[in-house]
C-alpha cells in the first residue's frame, strides 16, 4: 500500500523519493523502546525462543553428520573385517543401527523443538507488535481529537487517515520484520559461527565466506528496492488519480468528446509506471544473481576443500556433510536481510510521519485550575477582538459586539471578510490574538473548554454526517436525548416529514453507507443536531444557504420560537435570513464597516443598502447595485 | 446481494451495473471461460510466454541436479580411492549446474514478470477504454469507488497471480523432478520419505477452514477500526463542536481492542503451521538416517546419495508451501478475472452508426420532436416533449427539481438514447452523426465546475489544442484573467484537489473559459444552484453574456437575471412543457412561472419539497 511520499508530493514533479537515513536510528530506536516498555517480557521471551530455535536448528547437521560418520566407519570396518565371522559382523551392524535410531530420535526431538520455538518466537513478536500498534492507535486517535482546528486546517484529512492506517502498520511491522528478524538472523549466525569454528576453522571460513558479501549486496539492494518501490507507488498513485478523476468527471469528458485525450493521459501515466516496474524487476534480479552465485561459490569451496580432505582421510565424511547442511540452513535467513532493510526503511518513513503528528502539541487546552463556565445573564461580548491565522495576515480587526439572551445578531459581508472566523472563535476553536471574548464577564480562555463548548452551539455551513442512523446523527451532541426532543428538533428544522417517510424512518442510515441527502437536507439535519442539546448561545454559520427560500422561511420561523431565550448569531449571504436581527454587522476585510438594524442600515444607503438592492427583484436595483459593486471589485483588485 | 455471485452468464439487461461483490469469497475456482478470455491478452507475446516457461523448466532441472552433484561429491570423496581428479570434475559439474540454474531463473523471472506487467497494462487499458465508451446511464448507476476497485483491486489480483504463475509452473516441475529423482535413486527410501507429504496436506486441510474464518475476522475487525478512525478524522470538527471526544474514544477503543485480539488470534493460527513443517522435516530426516543408513550398510545406497536425500528433503517443503499460496492467489485471480470480463462485456449502447456523418457547418438549431425518455423504461422522465431552439437564440429551461430539465440537455448531447421521438441538432438526428463531431459542435458547461488536477492553463485547454494566446483570450472574455493573474503563478498555478484552492465562483469562470476555447456553435449550460455570494454572481452574469453572444444556447436557469434575459422560456413540470414564452408574457399569464418567480429571492430556486428525481436517488442509494 501507498505510504508516505506518494500522497504528498506534487504530481508533476516525479522526484526520486528518499529514505531519511539520518533520522533512521532515532525513529527505529523509538519503536524498539516502545516495544520494550509495553511488553519487555514478551520481547525477551521472543528472543530466548529465537536463540533456542537457532541452537536446535544447528544441532541437526551435527547429529546427521555423526550418523554419516557412524555409517562410514562401519562400512570401513566391514571392509576390513570382510573375512571375519558373520556373527561378529551382525553384532557390529546391530550396534550401528542402534546408534542410527538414537540419532534419528534426537533429530526429531531437535526439529520439534526448533519448530515450536520458532513458532512461539514469531507469535510473541506478532503479539508484542500488535500491542504496540494498539497503543499507538489509541494515542493517535486521542491526540487528533485534541489538536485544534488550526492544525486540522493545515493538514488534509486523507493524509491523516493514511498516517493512522498505513503508516502505523509500517511502523508496527518493523517489530517483527525488522527488529525480531535481524535478532534472529544474528543469533543464528553467531551460534552457527561458534559451532563451525569449533568444528573446523578453515571449513568455517569457507562456508561463512558468502555471508558478509551477501549481506553487503542485500543491504544496498534493499535500500534501492525500497526507493524503487516508493517510486512505483508514487507513479501508480498518479495513475490512480488520473483514472479516478476521469471517472468522477465523466460528464465533462463526455461533453468535450475527450476520449482520445483521456486515453493519451492514461497511456502516459501507465507507461511511466510500467517502466518503473521494469526497473524494479531488474533490481530484484540483481539481488538474486549475486546472492545465488556467492552462496554456491561457498558451497563449491566447501565441497572442494572438504572433499579432498576426506579423500585424503584428513576429515571425516560426517564433518563435510555437517558443513553442507549448515550452509543449506543459512541460505534462507541470509536472504531475509533484504526484507529487514526494506522494513527498516519503511518504518523510518512511516514512523517519522506518525510521530510528527503525535509530537504536535495541542495549542488550545484548559488552563491549569480552569473553572467551569458559570452563566447568569448569558451575555456574550466581543471586546476589541483581533485575530490572524498566520502572523502578519490579520483576519479580524477590532471587532466588538454584545448579544444578550433572547437577542439576535446578524453578520453579513463578502467572502473572506471573516464571518466564519467569528463563529469559530466563540467555542474557542481558535484563539483570539487580541482583545477578549467573554460570557457574563468570564474570558473564555479561563474557563473549562468542555463547559464552554457545551454552552455554545455552532451549526456549520458544511454539515458532516456520520455513517449512522438519523437518530444517532441528530442526537450526536446528546446521545441520551429522549425521542421527543429529537422529533422536536427535526420538526424545527422542517425535516420531520421527510424522515418519517424514509423506509426506516428515524432508524434509516445516513452518511457514507446510507441515504444520500441533498445539500439542503444535510443543512437542515445539522440545524436539528444543533438544536437538540439546547445550548445558551446558538450560532448559524451560513447554515441555510442550500435550503430553498420557502423552506428557509419556515425553518427561520420555527427557530425563532426555539431560540427565544438564547443569544443567537446568524451569518448569511441572503439578507432575508437576518434582516429581522436586533443588530446587523456588515463586515469587510475583517472590520465592522456598518452596524444597526435593517431599517437603520437601509437608511444609511451604504454597503448593506447595495446588497439589498442587488438581492431584490427590481430591475433598476440590479443595475445600480451592479455599477457600484463593479467599481468595488475593480478597486479591490488594485 | 450481488449480480455476480449468481455466477451464471446472466442475460444482458438494458442497464447493466456492477455488483457489490468485491469480496474474495466467491470461489469461482478454475473457470475455463475466464482463462480462455484471458489467453487472448497473452496472444501478442507468444515468445515471451514460451521462453519464460522453457527457462522455468530448465531451472527446475538444474535445481534437481545441484543436490545430486553434492551427493556425488560426497560419494567420490568417501569412496576411498583418493581419486582427486574425479572430485574436481564433479565440483565443476556442480558449479555448472549452479550457473545454469542462476541464468535460467533470471531469464524466467525477467520474462515472466515483464510479460505479466505488459499484460496487466493491456487489461487495464482495455477496461479504462471501455469505461470511456459505455453509456452514461451505466456510469450513473456505478459508484466511482466500485469502478476503481475493478481497475485497481481486480487488476492487481490478476497481476499478482500472473507474476508468480511461471514460478508456479517451475515449482510444479521442481516438485515432480524431486519426487521422480527420489524414487529413481531408491524407490523404498523415496516412498518412505514422501510419506510426510500427505501428512502435511492433511494437516493443512484441517487447519485451513479454521484459519480462514479467523483471518476473515481479523480483516473485518481491522476495516471496522480503520473506518471508525477515518470517520472521526473527517468529522473532527463536528466531534469537537459536540464534545464527543471521550465517548468516541471509548467506542473506538472497543473496536481497536477487537482488532488487536483478532490479529493476535490469527497470528496464533499462522504460528501453528510453523512447527508442522519443521517436525515433518525432522521425521523425513529420521527416516533417511535409519532406513537410508541401513541401506548404505547393506550397500544398497551410496553414502553421497543419503546426503543428497537430506538436501532434497530440506527443499521439499518450499515448493509445496509456494503452491498452496499460489492456489489462494489463483482463486482470487479467477474471481478478479470474472469481474474484469464482466466490465469488458458491458454492452456499448451509444456508438456511432457505421454510416454516421460528421456534423459540420450546419445551422445551429436544436429540435425535440415528440421525445419520450426515462432512465427506467417504465417511468418516463420526459413525456412527448417538442421544442425548437432557433439559431443564436437563448432559451431558458425552468421548473421544479425532477421536472426533466437535466434530461433535456443530456439528450441534446446524446448522453442517453431517447425512447420515442427524435432529437435533432442542425437538422440531423443525433443518432445519425458522429459523437465526436457532436462534441465539437456543442459546448457544455455543467452545474458542478469539475476541474482536473493540473495547471489553470491545462484546465482551460483541456482536450482542445488551443494556444496560450487563445487561452488568455478566452479567460479575458469571461473575466477570469484578472483573478488568474493575481494567483502566485498565474496560468501555471496548479489546482490542488480539483480546484479547492480557488473559490467556487472562480471555478465556474474557468469552466466557462474551457467551453469558450473550443468556440462551439451551440452552447448547453446548467447554471450553478450553489450559494454563490452576490459579488461573484455579478461576475458570472457578465461572463455569461459573453458566452451567449453569437451562439445558440439552451440553459437550465436558476438565476433571475438569466431567465429574464432569455429569448424564450420553457417551463417544465413532471416531464411536460407547461408554459412557454418570453418573461413578460409568462408573468402576465400568472401560471407556474409567475409563481416560481414570486417565491424566489435573488435566485430562481426549486419549489419547496423534494421532487421525484430525488426520491429516485434515495431509493437507489438504499437498494445498493
Amino acid at each position: 500500500m501507498a505510504d508516505s511520499q506518494g500522497a504528498t508530493s506534487s504530481p508533476d514533479k516525479v522526484a526520486t523519493p528518499t529514505i531519511d537515513v539520518k533520522a533512521m536510528p532515532h525513529i527505529l530506536q523509538r519503536i524498539v523502546v516502545m516495544a520494550l516498555k509495553i511488553d519487555m517480557k514478551g520481547v525477551v521471551l521472543a528472543i530466548l525462543c529465537s536463540l533456542g530455535a537457532a541452537v536446535a536448528t544447528l544441532i541437526v547437521p551435527r547429529l546427521f553428520g555423526a550418523s554419516v560418520n557412524q555409517v562410514a566407519a562401519l562400512l570401513k570396518q566391514a571392509n576390513l573385517v570382510q573375512h571375519a565371522h558373520a556373527a561378529e559382523q551382525a553384532a557390529l551392524q546391530a550396534q550401528s543401527i542402534h546408534a542410527l535410531w538414537v540419532a534419528a530420535i534426537l533429530i526429531i526431538v531437535a526439529s520439534t523443538g526448533q519448530g515450536l520455538l520458532t513458532g512461539l518466537s514469531g507469535f510473541q513478536a506478532e503479539r508484542v507488535s500488535q500491542m504496540v500498534a494498539h497503543h499507538m492507535r489509541l494515542d493517535y486517535f486521542r491526540h487528533l481529537q485534541r489538536l485544534s482546528f488550526s492544525f486540522h486546517d493545515k493538514i488534509h484529512s486523507g493524509d491523516l487517515i493514511t498516517r493512522g492506517m498505513i503508516d502505523l502498520e509500517g511502523a508496527r511491522m518493523f517489530i517483527q520484520n525488522g527488529m525480531m528478524q535481524s535478532l534472529t538472523l544474528l543469533l543464528l549466525l553467531v551460534v552457527a559461527a561458534v559451532m563451525m569454528f569449533i568444528a573446523d576453522p578453515v571449513m568455517a571460513l569457507l562456508a561463512l565466506g558468502f555471508v558478509p558479501i551477501s549481506i553487503y549486496t542485500l543491504v544496498r539492494v534493499g535500500f534501492l528496492l525500497r526507493i524503487a518501490w516508493m517510486r512505483v507507488q508514487m507513479l501508480t498513485s498518479l495513475l490512480t488519480l488520473a483514472m479516478e478523476e476521469n471517472l468522477q468527471g465523466v460528464r465533462v469528458v463526455r461533453a468535450f468528446a475527450a476520449r482520445n485525450f483521456e486515453m493519451a493521459k492514461f497511456d502516459n501515466a501507465a507507461t511511466q509506471a510500467l517502466k518503473e516496474a521494469y526497473k524494479r524487476i531488474l533490481l530484484r534480479m540483481r539481488a538474486i544473481r549475486s546472492t545465488t552465485l556467492t552462496f554456491y561459490a561457498s558451497m563449491a569451496l566447501v565441497l572442494w576443500y572438504g572433499g579432498h580432505k576426506v579423500a585424503d582421510g584428513a576429515m571425516t565424511p560426517g564433518r563435510m556433510t555437517e558443513f553442507i547442511l549448515y550452509l543449506n540452513i543459512l541460505q534462507q535467513p541470509v536472504r531475509q536481510v533484504i526484507m529487514i532493510v526494506m522494513s527498516a526503511a519503511r518504518a523510518t518513513t512511516c514512523g517519522g510521519r506518525l510521530f510528527e503528528i503525535l509530537d504536535t502539541v495541542p495549542t488550545i487546552a484548559d488552563k491549569p485550575g480552569a473553572q467551569p463556565l458559570a452563566v447568569a445573564d448569558g451575555v456574550l461580548r466581543f471586546d476589541h477582538v483581533d485575530f490572524a491565522y498566520d502572523v502578519g495576515k490579520p483576519i479580524l480587526h477590532d471587532v466588538s459586539f454584545t448579544v444578550g439572551k433572547g437577542q439576535t445578531l446578524g453578520i453579513v459581508g463578502p467572502p473572506g471578510s471573516g464571518k466564519s472566523t467569528i463563529a469559530n472563535l466563540i467555542p474557542r476553536f481558535y484563539e483570539v490574538t487580541g482583545g477578549a471574548i467573554t460570557i457574563d464577564g468570564q474570558d473564555i480562555r479561563d474557563v473549562q473548554l468542555a463547559s464552554l463548548r457545551e454552552y455554545v452551539g455552532l451549526v456549520q455551513q458544511e454539515a458532516f454526517m456520520f455513517d449512522a442512523t438519523v437518530t444517532n446523527n441528530v442526537s450526536y451532541a446528546d446521545p441520551w436525548a429522549e425521542e421527543r426532543r429529537i422529533v422536536d428538533a427535526t420538526k424545527t428544522a422542517q425535516l420531520h416529514d421527510y424522515i418519517a417517510n424514509l423506509p426506516g424512518a428515524y432508524s434509516t442510515r445516513v452518511g457514507e453507507r446510507g441515504v444520500a441527502l441533498s445539500g439542503g437536507q444535510r443543512q437542515r439535519m445539522s440545524i436539528a443536531r444543533g438544536v437538540v442539546p439546547g445550548p445558551g448561545v446558538m450560532i448559524f454559520d451560513d447554515s441555510t444557504a442550500a435550503i430553498d427560500a420557502v423552506t428557509e422561511r419556515r425553518v427561520r420561523d420555527a427557530l425563532a420560537e426555539a431560540t427565544k431565550a438564547k443569544a443567537t448569531i446568524i451569518i448569511a449571504h441572503r439578507l432575508s435570513s437576518l434582516m429581522h436581527a436586533d443588530e446587523i454587522l456588515v463586515l469587510e476585510a475583517g472590520r465592522v464597516v456598518e452596524r444597526g438594524t435593517h431599517a437603520e442600515l437601509l437608511a444609511l444607503g451604504g454597503e448593506y443598502f447595495d446588497l439589498y438592492q442587488l438581492q431584490s427583484r427590481t430591475e433598476q436595483g440590479l443595475s445600480t447595485a451592479d455599477a457600484k459593486i463593479r467599481r468595488k471589485v475593480t478597486e479591490a483588485a488594485e | 446481494m450481488s449480480e455476480i455471485a449468481s455466477a451464471a452468464p446472466a442475460p444482458r439487461r438494458r442497464n447493466a451495473s456492477l455488483g457489490t461483490s468485491d469480496s474474495e469469497e466467491i470461489f469461482a475456482s478454475f473457470d475455463t471461460r475466464v482463462v480462455r478470455r484471458f489467453a487472448a491478452f497473452l496472444k501478442p507475446h507468444p515468445w515471451a510466454a514460451f521462453g519464460a516457461l522453457t527457462a522455468a523448466c530448465a531451472g527446475a532441472g538444474a535445481q534437481v541436479l545441484i543436490p545430486l552433484t553434492i551427493g556425488q561429491a560426497v560419494s567420490v570423496a568417501t569412496s576411498g580411492q583418493g581419486d582427486s581428479h574425479r572430485l574436481d570434475v564433479v565440483i565443476i559439474q556442480f558449479f555448472a549446474a549452479v550457473v545454469v540454474f542462476t541464468i535460467t531463473s533470471l531469464v524466467s523471472q525477467w520474462l515472466s514478470t515483464k510479460l505479466a506487467q505488459k499484460v496487466i497494462f493491456d487489461v487495464r487499458r482495455a477496461m479504462f477504454d471501455h469505461f470511456q465508451r459505455v453509456s452514461l446511464s451505466f456510469m450513473d448507476k456505478t459508484h466511482v469507488g466500485r469502478v476503481m476497485s475493478r481497475l485497481q483491486g481486480d487488476v492487481n489480483a490478476m497481476e499478482e497471480f500472473l507474476e508468480s504463475t511461471t514460478s508456479t509452473l517451475g515449482d510444479i516441475v521442481l516438485l515432480l523432478g524431486i519426487v521422480v529423482t527420489l524414487l529413481v535413486m531408491n524407490w523404498k527410501l523415496g516412498l518412505l520419505t514422501m510419506l510426510v507429504l500427505p501428512a502435511l496436506i492433511g494437516l493443512r486441510a484441517i487447519w485451513l477452514p479454521y484459519s480462514k474464518k479467523t483471518f476473515r475476522r481479523a480483516r473485518d475487525a481491522s476495516s471496522i477500526a480503520n473506518g471508525a478512525l477515518a470517520e472521526n478524522i473527517s468529522g473532527v470538527r463536528t466531534v469537537q463542536e459536540t464534545r464527543r471526544e471521550a465517548m468516541n474514544f471509548e467506542l473506538y477503543e472497543e473496536k481497536a481492542e477487537e482488532n488487536r485480539k483478532a490479529a493476535v488470534d490469527s497470528a496464533f493460527l499462522a504460528a501453528l503451521m510453523t512447527p508442522t513443517v519443521s517436525i515433518l522435516t525432522g521425521f523425513a530426516m529420521a527416516v533417511i538416517i535409519v532406513v537410508g543408513g541401513s541401506q548404505v550398510l547393506s550397500s544398497e545406497l551410496q553414502l553421497g546419495a543419503m546426503v543428497a536425500y537430506v538436501i532434497f528433503v530440506q527443499r521439499f517443503f518450499e515448493p509445496v508451501r509456494m503452491l498452496s499460496m499460489q492456489y489462494t492467489a489463483m482463486q482470487r485471480a479467477m474471481a478478479a478475472g470474472y469481474r474484469i470480463f464482466e466490465v469488458l462485456d458491458v454492452p456499448l449502447t451509444i456508438v456511432d452508426k457505421p454510416d454516421a456523418v460528421a456534423l459540420k457547418d450546419v445551422e445551429p438549431t436544436i429540435e425535440f420532436d415528440h421525445v419520450t425518455f426515462g432512465y427506467n423504461t417504465d417511468r418516463p422522465v420526459l413525456r412527448d416533449v417538442s421544442l425548437k431552439v432557433k439559431p443564436h437564440q437563448v432559451v431558458a429551461l425552468v421548473g421544479p427539481t425532477g421536472s426533466g430539465k437535466t434530461s433535456i440537455i443530456s439528450l441534446v448531447r446524446r448522453f442517453y438514447e431517447v425512447d420515442q421521438g427524435r432529437v435533432l441538432v442542425g437538422g440531423h438526428d443525433v443518432r445519425d452523426v458522429t459523437l465526436e463531431s457532436l462534441g465539437q459542435t456543442i459546448g457544455m458547461v455543467l452545474q458542478e465546475p469539475f476541474l482536473f488536477t493540473g495547471t489553470i492553463e491545462e484546465n482551460i485547454r483541456y482536450a482542445s489544442n488551443a494556444t496560450h494566446d487563445q487561452i488568455v483570450e478566452a479567460a479575458k472574455a469571461v473575466r477570469a484573467h484578472d483573478f488568474i493573474m493575481r494567483l502566485p503563478e498565474g496560468y501555471d498555478t496548479r489546482l490542488g484537489q480539483r480546484g479547492r484552492n480557488i473559490s467556487l465562483g472562480q471555478r465556474q469562470l474557468l469552466s466557462f473559459a474551457r467551453a469558450l476555447v473550443i468556440n462551439p456553435q451551440i452552447l448547453i449550460l446548467d447554471e450553478a444552484t450553489a450559494n454563490i455570494d452576490s459579488f461573484t454572481e455579478l461576475e458570472i452574469q457578465r461572463a455569461l453574456k459573453v458566452l451567449f453572444a453569437g451562439r445558440t444556447c439552451l440553459v437550465i436557469a436558476h438565476r433571475l437575471a438569466t431567465v429574464r434575459d432569455a429569448d424564450d422560456i420553457i417551463v417544465l413540470q413532471q416531464g411536460r412543457i407547461v408554459e412557454q414564452g418570453p418573461h413578460d408574457a409568462l408573468m402576465a399569464k400568472g401560471g407556474l412561472y409567475a409563481n416560481l418567480y414570486a417565491s424566489s429571492h435573488g435566485s430562481f430556486d426549486d419549489l419547496p419539497g423534494e421532487g421525484e428525481d430525488h426520491a429516485d436517488r434515495t431509493a437507489y442509494a438504499l437498494s445498493t
